[in-house]
């Protein structure tokens, strides 16, 4: 009897051991075969016979070797372009920004910019495999390097900038945390939320900055946090809340996306805080810190040249402003400078369109997701975005 | 003869056919691989750790958790850290694995045994209640209290109000509540000696029952001495120890007395009845394993139906009950976790928050098995020490 549980246990130890054994060599030997990690080793070999004279501590080495399997320089590019396809992570749940339309594909403003990447380093805006992920893994799936790069209306703070090791590339989205109540309740200030109950989604910047304010402005309030968009919203709608906090943006597209009587709930004339929303990549591969970077600026110069989807191929061939020139990739080799082909800028805005066609498409007057364009104006119009020179 | 048999047997087998030697040489391979296995694991999460620049440790604990936590057992906001945030979370989590085990056993009895009652009625209603809710996944069964029951009831303005005053919204259930006066402090050293009192009219009548082998029902006059003291020291103060809070709307909440949240009473409900299903059947199985002879053999001495489940039944019952029903607890202290799916702050549910506020994926989540671990060892343990006590009945 016992042999033969020994028998069955041994036999299940080394059937893991094997699943184990098969899934580490698909994990690794891709990249240790692939050509841009080898060049990689190389160079960081080189640093390191640079580096012995100058007194060098023995275990370096050692670290380097295995640095050479991390997410290095020009690695998400190569490992993007061998898959064909870009893995995005998005909210999924938050109309006007990331949902999934009637039809089954994802659309909003943080998926269309998912879509400019795609455009910008495979040619194809179709090549997106949006992902799913909730606030609480977001940051960890990044982390981990199961996405490519998160567009999850997420908050640039310097803890996450730093100690998460991400990198937030840029601002496509400036928004401010603001409080939703029920037109009927008479609330008009903070302090007339004294003893209410505010709902909020946990772990987001919004739960620390509502914990700040009220303590601030020393209002006593209870707090309800839960997990998803739709819990939240779901526990507000049925009135366990006297309050809903989030990001105005979040706010007014789930009023009128999520709730089933979008008239009777107002956002309240009051800011919490700023909440510049960016996507996010890893540390660790400049290169493609600079592409998101560098596609959400040429959406933005994009908007400034007056350059759209429909007219982008007759300024191609017609236009004689060497901006213009250089950004469709005419002129110059930005592109290749940042390792992509030369109308990388040309693709994203003939596909996706420029931050103003974007913005217009998930966010504009005709949808039911409106949002003033406010901060989000080129600075030209009495906003704040403003892109670098392309040149 | 015997003693020359193993020494026989080492010369006529070889070493690798001894199943002697083969068991502790098959112990000590499986052992090797089990800690290379568990070598790799570890070395490879510090590898990917190092190389994305994240490091181990604890220190985190002592940051300001800068959320706030909407209901605490201790003084908590957010200028607290996280490990008081940790704290908080582990004492609802406590508090609701202790009420729901203490609910969930009684529940479970009363049902365990309506199941085998000979009216037809009580049984099949018994039978309905256990088939429904075991059948069910306790996760929607949570879902479905807290979104189709406790969030339906009427808003805090039109608040039902019941005798108490117990005020009843979908803002939680606010009962009355004493609140400690300045003599509650002399009270409880009384109750400490009415304790005592009782403990030593329990010991004494007991010691009294055994030496002339009657009944004395000990812990019974126990219990009423206790009361009595109370009762006296109650009246006796000058003033009486707790003043009794009533709640009443105010404003936007509730103000006064005790509020339970619709979370926490969703939470507590659901995990008492789905364990309490379970239990009924683990209560129902360890009567039906006492033979009916005994029963019949205890009938035919005079004895009343309750003395024979009291002397013939349970003792014998729970020798088989007490096994399966702390794998039971186990389960109710472990389900509370599901809790982070209707937004009552228990241990998952602020672990996931601090894991996002402070990134720390690697720490939070062994901190929360760990925690995890040692409550159910606690349970696992009390629970083995009173089978032991059990088990001694059999004699």
């Amino acid at each position: 009897m016992s042999r033969k549980i020994f028998t069955l246990i041994s036999v299940l130890v080394i059937m893991s051991l094997l699943v184990a054994a098969c899934t580490t060599t698909q994990a690794t030997n891709p990249p240790s075969e692939s050509g841009p990690v080898q060049t990689v080793e190389v160079i960081k070999t080189v640093v390191v016979t640079v580096e012995v004279p100058v007194e060098a501590p023995p275990t370096t080495p050692q670290v380097k070797i295995e640095v050479a399997q991390a997410p290095g320089f020009g690695e998400t590019l190569a490992a993007v372009q061998e898959r064909g396809n870009l893995i995005c992570g998005v909210n999924g749940q938050l109309p006007g920004f990331s949902f999934l339309d009637p039809e089954g594909n994802f659309s909003g403003f943080d998926a269309d910019f998912c879509r400019a990447l795609a455009a910008a380093t495979l040619g194809d805006a179709s090549k997106v495999e949006f992902r799913s992920t909730t606030t609480q893994e977001r940051f960890t799936v990044l982390q981990t390097g199961e996405i490519d790069a998160l567009m999850r209306n997420s908050t640039w703070t310097l803890t996450r900038d730093t100690e998460l090791g991400l990198n937030f590339a840029g601002i496509t989205f400036y928004d401010g945390q603001g409080i939703m109540v029920p037109v009927d309740s008479g609330i008009t200030t903070l302090a007339d939320l004294e003893g209410g109950t505010i709902c909020v989604q946990k772990g987001t910047t919004t739960e620390l900055n509502l914990a700040d304010v009220m303590a601030t402005e020393g209002v006593n309030y209870t707090l309800a946090s839960f997990e998803d968009v739709n819990a939240t919203y779901g526990a507000y709608a049925e009135g366990r809340c006297d309050a809903a906090t989030s990001d105005k943006s979040q706010l007014s597209s789930v009023a009128k996306g999520l709730l089933p009587d979008p008239e009777n709930h107002v956002i309240m004339d009051l800011t919490l805080s700023k909440e510049p929303l960016g996507p996010v990549v890893r540390h660790g591969d400049d290169q493609w810190f600079d592409i998101v970077k560098w596609v959400i600026f040429a959406t933005m110069a994009a908007e400034e040249y007056g350059v759209t989807s429909a007219n982008v191929d007759d300024l191609k061939s017609t236009s004689e402003n060497p901006e213009i020139k250089r950004l469709l990739g005419v002129e110059g080799d930005l592109g290749l400078k940042l390792g992509l082909s030369n109308d990388w800028a040309y693709n994203v805005i003939k596909q996706v369109g420029n931050y103003a066609e974007i913005y217009a498409r998930s966010l504009g007057e005709e949808t039911p997701t409106y949002i003033p364009r406010g901060l989000n104006s080129l600075y030209s119009d009495g906003g704040i975005l403003y892109s670098p020179p392309f040149r | 003869m015997d003693a020359s048999q193993p020494a026989r047997k080492d010369r006529s087998i070889p070493l690798w056919r001894d199943e002697r030697y083969l068991r502790i040489f098959g112990q000590i391979v499986f052992l090797v691989i089990l800690f290379v296995f568990l070598g790799i694991l570890v070395r490879n999460m510090l590898a990917n750790l190092q190389q994305q620049g994240l490091s181990l440790g604890f220190d985190f604990m002592k940051i300001t958790a800068g959320f706030d936590i909407g209901e605490h057992l201790i003084p908590y906001d957010r200028s607290h850290t996280y490990l008081d945030a940790f704290l908080v979370g582990l004492l609802n989590t406590v508090l609701v694995s202790i009420l729901g085990i203490i609910f969930a056993t009684i529940l479970g009895i009363i049902f365990g045994l309506a199941r085998l009652s000979n009216n037809i009625l009580v049984q099949s209603l018994a039978r309905v209640f256990i088939e429904f809710l075991r059948n069910i996944p306790l996760l929607v069964l949570l879902i479905f209290l807290y979104i189709g029951v406790f969030l339906q009831f009427p808003r805090i303005k039109q608040a039902i109000e019941l005798p108490g005053p117990t005020l009843i919204s979908n803002r939680g259930i606010a009962i009355p509540w004493g609140i400690p006066t300045e003599v509650y402090g002399t009270y409880l050293r009384m109750l400490a000696g009415a304790a005592i009192l009782a403990c030593l009219v329990g010991f004494g009548l007991s010691w009294y029952g055994r030496r002339t082998g009657r009944s004395t029902l000990a812990w019974f006059w126990g219990f009423i001495t206790f009361l009595i003291a109370a009762a006296i020291g109650w009246i006796a103060l000058p003033i009486s120890p707790l003043s009794l809070d009533q709640p009443a709307v105010q404003g936007l909440r509730v103000a006064g007395g005790r509020s339970l949240s619709p979370e926490f009473m969703a939470l507590l409900l659901g995990l008492v009845v789905y364990t309490s299903a379970f239990i009924a059947d683990v209560v129902r199985a360890g009567i039906q394993s006492v033979s009916r002879g005994q029963i019949e053999a205890a009938k035919s001495l005079g004895l009343s139906s309750l003395r024979i489940m009291q002397l013939v039944v349970l003792p014998q019952a729970l020798r088989v009950i007490v096994p399966p029903l702390t794998s039971q607890y186990l389960n109710l202290t472990k389900n509370t976790s599901l809790a982070v799916a209707i937004g009552y702050p228990e241990l998952f549910h602020v672990s996931g928050t601090v894991l996002n506020q402070s990134g720390r994926a690697v720490e939070v989540i062994a901190l929360v098995m760990a925690i995890y671990l040692t409550i159910s060892l606690i349970t696992s343990a009390f629970m083995n020490w009173y089978n032991r006590r059990v088990r001694l009945v059999e004699r």
